[in-house]
């Protein structure tokens, strides 16, 4: 018996070419995966809202969830832009009935909003669940998702008061979405048949090579006074070549330096704090709706990275260090400005 | 090519009369030091009272006994360099410290969900270097534990395939490889000149693409190990593990091509964190987004998954208040990127124009410059080797005489696809889009030499 064992394992050596070939049957690889596993990591809710969970949510829970948790960042009536692009706003009672935003033909209406958008309420149920709060994702309950989803649609006009949103009646809502007529997928950029799309190119360019019709006028270029909206080019560059960058923040009246110069000492950085924002909340001394300066210097001053720390700090937000209710929001300040004020406050803060 | 008689002499006479040799020593280990300030402060001085000059060129000097450059022997030439192993992974030179990807000012309010942008400006030939490859993260970037990262290909129900299953990284490299060159470019790259000129440069105007060889599985293994039902099979969700577990439904017909791959590898390495590290998938030809990265899991099902990047971003909006859904391919484009906007030309003379092509729908064919605003064309080389759904170089030689003029090119891809202006893309899908802006690129130069973005009309 073991010489014919050998005999096929010499068989199966001489064979590696044919082993190697395409179409070999790949074994031992991968495992299956158990139901607990498949459940835990197949959260997606399709359009037609298979992968929903049972459930349902108010919209007076979801009011409590959105202070709680989303407020500070989409505000109390999700207008806010100051973290993200507003979700409410732009759609009307008339939307609702014609599943059409007519704000969405109106090219000098500014901004589009979550709510002008929404085509599938499945979308905000399976985006939510997954990715929110933002800081702390997939950490919402399933009756906080639908609460916090019905408050949204509350928000835009979109659902009663009184409401409560379940698996039961969602396919309702869906029906009521403002723009839930407002996608096409009859267009070239899907590069399949499944999608009804073409997928020819709508724009054709033109191949004519000499004396062709132009477009010659200059029609738009950066004004003067956003020459340096993007710092000093010169920087931006490598200092060898055929070319250079141009230098675009020296010596012009009225430009503004990409960072303030940290020699310039506690008068640049204060100035910073001005200019930034960060006086809305913070005060040299006393109360504001953060900490003081002054208690934030004190508080560091033992702190070797300190400086490195409360720069990073500035720039990504935080909440829970001084124990308020209230998050510091993510700072979008350029990253040499946040530099510098770090620097003043690991300095001690000096006027 | 004809030399215009006028070229000669240098446009600016610097840096001699500008800052001298020591001084512009002391700027570069400034530089390297990070005070970008001394180096404002230091020009600032240096050029105060004079006509302050856009950029400066290295001397060439070769008045009285030549160039001390050559001949004064420098301390590299008179002393005993470093070591092997100074540095374990090599960085670049000091010198190319301004060689970095950026933020735009402005563009994103959080630096978790935002972009970077790659230097295009000053790159060379196809390949984006790792550390450069341009960023788009949704919800931060992580480093996570390769092995603890995990793989499963499940079904959106339980017939769609034979088994659900679950892979490690060691597993996932097992498995037959292949290893291909291939762009990935944001959708909304150029997205924000839709209306008008926005950025100076074309890291801004064009940054949000780079380009690697990656390395992995093709995707259609995994689902055949898996048993799918490619009868009734449609449509893949590709998923994230980060934060915002990013979700995309992948068109079908590129998984069957065998061109999407489970990525592991990047350029001969691993790819970068910041790229998705240990796994992405890679869609060639389709919109960086659906590239997803920190991929944990691969859903079959018989329908789209109408995902927030599909419905409520990544849609384009049309003049008539549609939006375009499940838009995914990246059409063909082009750019110069050298010279290009914010830079500033040395001299007169004869150029090497540069630049980058590329289309999601195959190969580039051909491209086409024009120095005059698109009124005269003429064909660039392209460096090969031309590969599909990848980027492709060109080249084309220009001689500068100094008088304005408007560079452009025009790529065409290998379906006969063509590049077009700005009024013909607008003309069909307005200015508000905000993705797939796919227009040809205008560069003014000036008499100055400086190079300026402009849109012509």
């Amino acid at each position: 018996m073991s010489s014919w064992r050998e005999l096929i394992a010499a068989a199966v050596l001489m064979g590696g070419g044919a082993a190697l070939a395409q179409g070999t049957a790949i074994e031992g690889i991968g495992r299956a995966a158990t139901p607990k596993e498949v459940a835990a990591w197949d959260i997606d809710v399709r359009p037609d809202f298979k992968g929903l969970p049972k459930g349902s949510g108010s919209v007076a829970k979801g009011q409590d969830v959105w202070e709680g948790k989303c407020a500070s960042c989409h505000g109390v009536f999700g207008e806010s832009g100051e973290v993200f692009n507003p979700l409410v706003g732009g759609t009307t009672k008339a939307d609702v009935e014609t599943g059409r935003v007519a704000r969405l033909t109106d090219a000098g209406f500014p901004g589009r909003t979550t709510l002008m958008k929404a085509a599938q309420v499945s979308t905000l149920w399976d985006y939510i669940h997954r990715a929110m709060p933002w800081n702390n994702p997939k950490t919402l309950s399933t009756e906080e998702v639908y609460a916090v989803t019905a408050y949204l649609l509350n928000l835009g006009g979109v659902l009663p008061d009184d409401f409560v949103l379940s698996d039961r009646n969602i396919a309702e809502v869906q029906q009521r979405l403002p723009n839930r007529k407002g996608l096409t997928t009859r267009h070239g950029l899907w590069p399949g048949p499944e999608l009804g799309g073409s997928g020819k190119p709508d724009v054709q360019g033109s191949a004519c090579m000499s004396n062709c019709a132009t477009d010659a006028k200059v029609a738009s270029l950066l004004p003067e006074h956003a020459r340096d909206a993007h710092g000093n080019l010169a920087e931006q560059n490598r200092l060898v070549g055929a070319q250079r960058g141009a230098v675009t923040t020296r010596g012009e009246t009225g430009a503004k330096p990409a960072a303030a110069p940290l020699a310039a000492g506690g008068a640049a950085a204060i100035a910073l704090t001005g200019s930034q924002g960060c006086t809305a909340c913070h005060a040299m001394d006393g109360k504001g709706l953060g900490p003081s300066f002054r208690e934030v210097a004190k508080k560091y001053a033992g702190r070797g990275d300190a400086a490195t720390y409360l720069a990073g700090k500035i720039r990504s937000g935080g909440s829970g260090v001084w124990g308020g209710p209230i998050a510091m929001p993510p700072q979008s300040l350029p990253e040499l400005d946040a530099k510098a004020i770090a620097d003043w406050l690991a300095t001690g803060a000096p006027k | 090519m004809s030399t215009d008689a006028t070229a000669s002499g240098r446009l600016i006479k610097a840096p001699e009369n500008f800052l001298d040799a020591d001084g512009v020593r002391t700027v570069f280990r400034e530089g390297k030091a990070g005070r970008r300030d001394f180096i404002r402060q230091a020009f600032a001085a240096a050029a105060a009272g004079a006509a302050l000059p856009l950029a400066h060129a290295q001397a060439n000097p070769s008045a009285g006994d030549g160039d001390p450059n050559i001949l004064n022997l420098p301390a590299h030439s008179t002393g005993l360099g470093q070591p092997v192993v100074t540095d374990g992974y090599g960085k670049p030179s000091k010198y190319e410290a301004n060689v970095q990807r950026r933020q735009s000012p402005g563009l994103t309010q959080t630096a978790q969900a935002s972009v970077s942008f790659a230097p295009l400006q000053s790159l060379f030939g196809i390949v984006t270097p790792s550390g450069l490859h341009f960023e788009r993260h949704h919800q931060g970037w992580w480093d996570i534990d390769p092995s603890k990262h995990r793989l499963m290909v499940n079904g959106s129900d339980e017939k769609m395939l034979k088994r659900p299953m679950v892979f490690t990284l060691d597993e996932i490299m097992r498995l037959p490889s292949v290893s291909r060159f291939h762009f990935i470019e944001c959708g909304a790259n150029t997205g924000m000149e839709w209306g008008n000129v926005a950025v100076p440069t074309c890291q801004y105007s064009h940054g949000m693409i780079s380009c690697s060889e990656f390395t992995g599985v093709p995707l259609k293994v995994l689902l055949d190990l898996c048993g799918a039902d490619w009868k009734r099979g449609k449509f893949v969700l590709a998923e994230g593990a980060d934060g915002s577990s990013m979700t995309r439904t992948i068109p079908r017909s590129l998984i069957d091509s065998g061109e999407v791959i489970v990525a592991y590898g990047q350029n001969g390495e691993m790819l970068r964190p910041e790229n998705g590290y240990p796994l992405r998938l890679v869609v060639p030809g389709v919109q960086g987004v659906s590239w997803v990265k920190y991929l944990r899991r691969i859903e079959l099902g018989d329908q789209p998954y109408g995902t927030k990047d599909e419905t409520l971003h990544y849609v384009d909006l049309m003049p008539d208040g549609q939006h375009r859904q499940y838009s995914s391919l990246q059409e063909v484009k082009s750019v110069v990127t050298t010279p290009s906007g914010g830079q500033v030309l040395l001299d007169r003379g004869y150029y090497n124009v540069s630049g980058l092509a590329w289309s999601g729908r195959g190969r580039i064919k051909h491209v086409d410059v024009s120095v005059d605003g698109g009124r005269q064309w003429r064909r660039a080389r392209l460096e090969g080797p031309v590969m599909s759904k990848c980027l492709t170089r060109f080249n084309i030689d220009w001689v500068w005489n100094g008088k304005p003029a408007l560079v452009m090119s025009r790529a065409t891809d290998e379906t006969g696809h063509v590049q077009p202006t700005y009024t013909q893309l607008r003309a069909v899908r307005g200015s508000r889009s905000i993705y797939h802006n796919n227009a040809i690129q205008t560069w003014l130069v000036g008499e100055s030499g400086e190079v300026k973005n402009v849109q012509l009309a």
